[in-house]
């Protein structure tokens, strides 16, 4: 046993410093009790793919001024959307600014669509964007290498690590403090944003990466970001640079 | 437009015990909560599904108010001949939503 561990303790050694991070970077998915991972992995007991079907169906509804589908333009999702949420957030060129995938649909469907924007958290957003982000399941996290992103990544990091709230928590204090520990009855995972929008046995429902960190927010009694508040997505920049290489999991259940 | 997801073999033998799972996508509201305004959301739950095998109900169950939103359920039943399995979630609205699936029994 002894002999064991200083094996593995040798290899990680030989690993180095960046290796190892790569190493111990773990989905809240390897976190989570067998029964919920495979409810995940099964898409027959999946709860989140009935969004997925949702999805589907609005994808191909023409909709908005200019009645016209999301598949008009984009034609198969497999082939168009494939790899597509694994680059967001990214920028924007109409304005320089980090969108998250929600919010280009969004986009999307009131610039090409002539559509009012779908609210945030709405049952359809959240379908149109999970099924989107469905087809780069498996494929690994890789967030564009655009300079113009480092400032928001940057101050994404800021208030990763600020404490906040009455509770003078930040979110590097759990996250990466004590990922992995418990806190009440719940493991900390990494805070690694792999699977969303994904569907949480909590929620009875699917929610966005924001809802989630507003739900966090509440939690270390801050008060929460507005959803598509700058500060939410330069979060969400941050952690998706932060979970690169990890895979896309969407539709993940969380507990 | 029903929204389900039923997963029951394609094909099976004749006496076979095959497994039959389906969900789907209704909010289950307990009637219990209230909303912004302080105002009780009127309870809205799938209160009954049942499960016909060319038209002879084989499984049906009564839901109440604990049950989860998204509802799955999993039973069991014989192949006996080639035919449809008819499924069948009644609301507390009166919605009735159906979804279908064949089976060949060789």
């Amino acid at each position: 046993m002894a002999l064991k561990h200083g094996l593995a303790a040798a290899v990680l050694a030989l690993l180095g410093a960046g290796g190892l991070v790569a190493q111990e970077k773990r989905s809240g998915l390897d976190y989570m009790t067998p029964e919920t991972r495979a409810m995940q992995e099964d898409d027959m007991s999946n709860p989140g793919m009935l969004f997925i079907a949702e999805g589907e169906g609005l994808w191909q509804a023409p909709a908005g001024a200019a009645n016209i589908a999301c598949s008009g333009c984009h034609g198969t999702a497999a082939q168009s959307m494939r790899g597509t949420a694994t680059r967001y957030p990214a920028i924007e060129e109409s304005t320089r600014r980090p969108i998250d995938l929600a919010g280009r649909i969004n986009l999307c469907r009131q610039t090409q669509q002539k559509a009012q924007a779908f609210p945030a958290e709405s049952p359809e957003l959240l379908a149109l964007t999970a099924y989107v982000a469905h087809q780069s399941r498996g494929m690994p996290i890789a967030p564009p290498a655009d300079d113009r992103l480092t400032p928001y990544r940057k101050s994404g990091r800021d208030l990763f690590e600020r404490r906040l709230g009455q509770l003078g928590l930040s979110c590097a204090a759990c996250h990466e403090g004590h990922a992995g520990q418990r806190l009440g009855g719940s493991i900390i995972p990494q805070a690694h944003p792999t699977a969303y929008p994904l569907y949480r046995l909590e929620w009875q429902t699917l929610g966005s990466l924001q809802r989630r960190l507003r739900n966090c927010m509440t939690g270390m009694r801050a008060e929460p970001f507005a959803h598509g508040a700058p500060e939410l997505i330069a979060l969400e920049a941050y952690l998706m640079s932060r979970a690169t290489g990890l895979p896309i999991e969407t539709p993940g259940v969380r507990p | 437009m029903t929204r389900a997801l039923i997963n029951t073999p394609k094909q099976a033998q004749q006496g076979e015990v095959i497994e039959i799972r389906a969900m789907i996508a209704h909010v289950m509201e307990t009637g219990h909560r209230r909303d912004a305004q302080g105002a009780a959301v009127p309870r809205n739950i799938i209160h009954r599904f049942q499960c016909l095998y060319d038209d002879v109900e084989i499984f049906a169950a009564d839901f109440y108010p604990a049950m989860a939103a998204n509802p799955f359920i999993a039973f069991s039943t014989v192949a006996t001949t080639s035919g449809v399995l008819t499924f069948a979630w009644t609301d507390d609205q009166g919605t009735i939503q159906r979804a279908t699936a064949e089976i060949t029994v060789v």
